[in-house]
């Protein structure tokens, strides 16, 4: 499974709340720690995140999922204090981000975190490399140094010899890998990502979503990434959080929240994917009988990534942990099974 | 767009109420005088006055206001000196020249030539060449000398109006406090006659060219602040974020990333600095500025319709140059070049520089390249005064009928209406409009306003106002809006409509007054001629843009269900565009205000001249309180345009402000 115990949160929120009205802050603090939903919708106010509790662990594909309006947006912008959430705790390297000075919370966000918007937020003025240097100028690096620097995330990101470009000479995509190329020049450890391909085409976003893997595998970095698309969640999630009205429905890989989803709501969205795509061959795997089987596949590949091995005649497959040793087995009837969508719990 | 339903019927307010309230006013206008008089006309025990308040305050402030370290009247030396010295440095180099040091002022060669060098770096050989050739006609037509004066005046207020819009909009942007004090003072500034505050600036500046540059900053800033703080509000809220998110500093967010991203809005409102500067030229040379602005003042004093012309069409042909030259750097998208010497990166600069040098040097042997020799100029003064002579001849009774017949049988007959109203009724009328498009905030604005006026004791000036911006403004109206109908419809008709009143609104409006005199001589049809020809620009531009703005679906729509273009014209598009109509009949009565102002130059009796009187008198407090009056009226119309075109939008399901919700 993809978030190994070892990993360690990064990125705590504890009860946090964020209500849009005037006075929302004494309201809160005389109603809460915890207000109803009807005592919120009777006071005026809008609930936009509602008690928030979850933790993002060190360089993991953290997915916050959920329709428009359910307050993914809000809810990133509290992580990064861009809005000031209205209660709870926001706990990063032990500290509460909520109680740092301003003065803090900005050194922070020149150095720790990254983040890449839906638009692009690309400065029209500016060329692809001021644009990529531009996190750098601010911090007061000198020209050479982060000219340099820039250059090679621009690189990174495939787009070299578009430099001195401007973001209107540049597509959709191409707009979007430089704002990739931004975030990530200051080297932050917190990466934010506000449904950074939801603007692309469907196309597109697919390329753009292999080639943030293809990031994400060389540089794990601990990543908060909203979507409203279910089918883009379940491609790059470690772990996804579904949020409906201001609260989550539901935290967990992938797998556990196609296989077992918690809520009505949450079954809904899982109707229409794949159960093969999903399920990893670590979760379906029997134990292995004698003789071992000839051919064999890691436990976090997918059982659709197993399906071709068996058109080969094959008619069961090892698997294997990360060293390579032989944990179990899988036999072709049960890949069939939950190929042809035929998954049964237990 | 299967659901795009017909716009839904307009909810009138309640018309029997309306009826109701209307019938009283008229029945009180009509038999209430005996009952109270004090009504009709505000008695003398009750008149306020204003004037005498203010003009000693202003007196006051002169003569005895401190701040402690400092007094007024040291604070305005202060200023003055801070605008005299750049003013005499331009003034040296484009007309003066400096005497001490023996210099001759750039050449006319030279400041040509350097302008189209500009022209070209911003726009190409075509700009570089409708600069020259603007700069040309001005110096073909003899008015070189005045010109440079004026251009150096512009050359001051421009910046300084920029920069200062700019700070003031990012200060009110920044702190909600400062934007809610500054809003209402802005309204004020625009809708106060430029006049009005000709006197005081005039009582603390002195006569001259400073006054002159304060005069038009008060002009030319608002607008500037007001497009600063538009244009930040509408950076994008990502944009925002983003600059947050990369840790910048408040000076860093400003200027690296607000400022920026907001240039193109901020660019249009550096433009209108320039072009509201120029319409300036004019009004400012009452209090000194001189050059191309006095000349005009001149001719029209002489009623020296060719002359007149000639520097008028001078200050356009100003206009022009400097507004598409602004407009180019607008538009410009810097890519700076590297690499290279200095003199291949920057090759304008270097030919600027060239060309400096050499019409210096060629300027000591050959004097016409120095001064634009008196023998080649050119004048049409004489033609332009031999056809006003002969239309006047041949034409003379037809023009009087002309003008006799609307005075008798509509512009005399509703002045009188007007003036016999009384003020009680006016103000209760105003109140009860405020109250049932509004609420009792705008009710109780309305109201008070009318009775402000009243109690100033200018009433009847006000109501002559009032009916000498009504006929017009119908006028004006009855005239645009079928153009705009006409070339809504029509794309080559629109170009051509579109680039008629662009060049329109780049006229001085003093150049509308002489035509008029010219065919009428002095009075109200004179001043209404001229008021009509400068606010039918709004009617026509707002009525096209309305029509336009229609959203097309339901034009589908209309069409699908087999409506004639009449039928879709009239029922829906007409309907639709009404809101925006009603902000272009807002705009046309602005206009027409700030144009009546001017017309009291040819003798009308109307508020407008109280405050030209108060003018040539240097009677601070009574050009304010005049001023403030007109300000009233404007602001009255506005609020009560604004707010039943808010309830017709409301009522037709458009969302506040834009055209097109899906
Ligand atoms: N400044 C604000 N004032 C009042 N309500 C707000 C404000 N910002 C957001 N909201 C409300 O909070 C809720 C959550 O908004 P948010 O933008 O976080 O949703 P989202 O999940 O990001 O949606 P989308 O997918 O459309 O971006 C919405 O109901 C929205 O109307
Ligand atoms: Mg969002």
């Amino acid at each position: 499974m993809a978030s190994e115990p070892g990993r360690a949160p990064r990125l705590i929120c504890r009860n946090v709340w964020k209500l849009f009205g005037p006075r929302a802050k004494t309201w809160l603090s005389t109603n809460g720690p915890s207000p109803s939903d009807d005592a919120i919708s009777a006071s005026g106010l809008v609930g936009a995140v509602r008690g928030i509790d979850l933790e993002v662990r060190e360089g993991e594909i953290f997915v916050i999922m959920g329709l428009s309006g359910s307050g993914k947006s809000t809810l990133v912008r509290c992580l990064s204090r861009l809005i000031e959430p209205t209660g709870g705790e926001i706990l990063y390297e032990g500290r509460d981000l909520l109680a740092m000075s301003e003065a803090e919370m900005m050194r922070i966000r020149r150095h720790k975190m990254g983040m890449v918007f839906q638009h692009f937020a690309l400065l029209p003025h500016m060329s692809v490399l001021e644009n990529v240097a531009f996190p750098l100028e601010v911090q007061g690096a000198g020209r050479s140094e982060r000219e340099t620097r820039a250059r090679k995330v621009i690189a990174l990101v495939g787009l070299e010899g578009r430099e001195e470009a401007y973001p209107r000479e540049l597509s959709g995509g191409q707009q979007q890998r430089v704002g990739i190329a931004r975030s990530l020049a200051a080297d932050p450890e917190l990466w934010f990502l506000d449904e950074p391909f939801s603007a692309l085409d469907p196309l597109i976003r697919r390329e753009m979503q292999d080639e943030f893997l293809r990031l994400q595998r060389m540089l794990s970095k601990t990543i908060v990434f909203i979507t409203h698309d279910f089918d883009e969640a379940i491609r790059l999630a470690d772990r996804i959080a579904i949020m409906k009205d201001g609260k989550l429905e539901q935290v967990g890989t992938p797998e556990e929240i196609v296989i077992t989803p918690s809520t009505p709501y949450v079954t809904e969205f899982t109707r229409a994917v794949p159960r093969a795509k999903v399920v990893r061959l670590g979760s379906v795997m029997v134990p292995a009988d004698q003789p071992a089987p000839e051919r064999c596949l890691p436990a976090t590949a997918t059982v659709a990534e197993a399906a071709p091995v068996f058109l080969d005649g094959v008619d069961r497959i090892g698997v294997t942990d990360k060293d390579g040793l032989t944990v179990g087995q899988i036999h072709r009837s049960a890949v069939i099974d939950l190929v042809l969508g035929g998954w049964k719990d237990g | 767009m299967a659901d795009a339903a017909l716009p839904a019927p307009i909810p009138r307010p309640k018309g029997l109420v309306w009826l109701l309230a209307i019938s009283a006013f008229l029945v009180f206008s009509t038999w209430g005088a005996s009952l109270a008089p004090w009504a009709f006309e505000m008695p003398r025990a009750w008149q306020v006055p204003f004037a005498e308040t203010l003009s000693r305050f202003v007196k006051w402030l002169l003569n005895d206001a401190s701040f402690g370290l400092f007094t007024f009247a040291e604070l305005t030396r202060f200023i003055a000196a801070i605008l005299d010295a750049p003013y005499r440095l331009v003034l040296a180099f484009l007309s003066s020249g400096s005497p001490e040091a023996g210099l001759p002022p750039m050449s006319w060669i030279g400041v040509t030539g350097l302008a189209a060098i500009a022209g070209h770096r911003a726009g190409g050989a075509p700009l570089a060449l409708l600069i020259a050739v603007c700069f040309g006609f001005i110096a073909v037509f003899g008015r070189w000398e005045s010109a440079m004066v004026t251009l150096a005046s512009i050359v001051i207020a421009v910046p300084i109006g920029i920069a200062g819009g700019l700070a003031i909009g990012i200060l009110a942007h920044r702190s909600r406090f400062i934007a809610r004090a500054i809003i209402p003072v802005l309204d004020l500034m625009q809708t106060v006659p430029v006049f009005a505050y000709l006197v005081p600036i005039l009582i603390l500046f002195g006569f001259g060219p400073v006054a002159a540059i304060v005069a038009t900053l008060i002009y030319a800033m608002p607008p500037m602040i007001r497009v600063t703080m538009l244009a930040l509000s509408r950076v994008p809220a990502e944009i925002v974020d983003l600059g947050r998110m990369v840790g910048c500093s408040e000076p860093q967010m400003t200027w690296r990333v607000m400022v920026p991203a907001a240039k193109d809005a901020l660019m249009l409102g550096a433009n209108q600095v320039i072009m509201l500067s120029l319409n300036m030229v004019i009004i400012a040379s009452m209090i000194g500025a001189g050059g191309l602005g006095f000349d005009v003042l001149s001719a029209l004093r002489r009623l020296d319709f060719g002359a007149g012309l000639e520097a008028g069409l001078c200050i356009v042909a100003l206009a022009i140059a400097l507004d598409r030259l602004s407009q180019a750097f607008a538009g410009l998208k810097v890519n700076p070049a590297t690499g290279g010497t200095w003199l291949s990166r920057h090759p304008h600069l270097f030919a600027g520089l060239c060309l400096l040098t050499l019409t210096y040097l060629a300027g000591l042997v050959w004097p016409w390249v120095e001064t634009f020799p008196v023998a080649w100029e050119y004048t049409t003064g004489d033609f332009w005064s031999r056809v006003m002579r002969e239309i006047n001849v041949t034409y003379f009774d037809a023009l009087e009928a002309i003008k006799t017949t609307l005075l008798l049988n509509l512009m005399i007959p509703v002045k009188r209406f007007l003036i016999d109203l009384p003020w009680l009724g006016v103000a209760a009328l105003l109140a009860f409009a405020g109250l049932q498009l509004s609420g009792p905030r705008l009710a109780l604005l309305t109201g008070s306003l009318t009775v402000l006026i009243a109690l100033t004791g200018l009433w009847e000036q006000a109501m002559t106002t009032v009916y000498l911006c009504g006929v017009s403004v119908m006028f004006a109206m009855l005239i645009g809006v079928p153009i705009g109908i006409a070339a809504a419809e029509r794309n080559w008709l629109w170009v051509g409509t579109r680039t008629v009143i662009d060049t329109l609104q780049t006229l001085p409006s003093f150049v509308y007054l002489m035509p008029a005199v010219m065919l009428f001589r002095v009075g109200d049809f004179t001043a209404m001629l001229a008021v009509v020809a400068y606010s039918v620009v709004p009617a026509i531009r707002y009525t096209v843009l309305g029509l336009r703005g229609v959203d097309s679906g339901l034009v589908e729509a209309g069409r699908a269900m087999g409506c004639t273009e009449g039928q879709i014209l009239r029922r829906i598009k007409l309907k639709l565009a009404l809101p925006e109509i009603m902000l272009g009949l807002n705009q046309t009565i602005m206009f027409a205000l700030s144009m009546l102002v001017i017309t009291a130059l040819v003798g009308t009796r109307d508020l407008g001249q109280e405050v030209y009187i108060a003018l040539t008198k240097a009677n601070a407090g009574a050009g304010l309180v005049s001023g403030l009056c007109v300000a009233f009226i404007a602001i009255i119309a506005d609020r009560l345009i604004q707010a039943s075109a808010a309830r017709m939008r409301a009522g037709l399901g458009l969302a506040d402000g834009g055209r097109h919700e899906s």
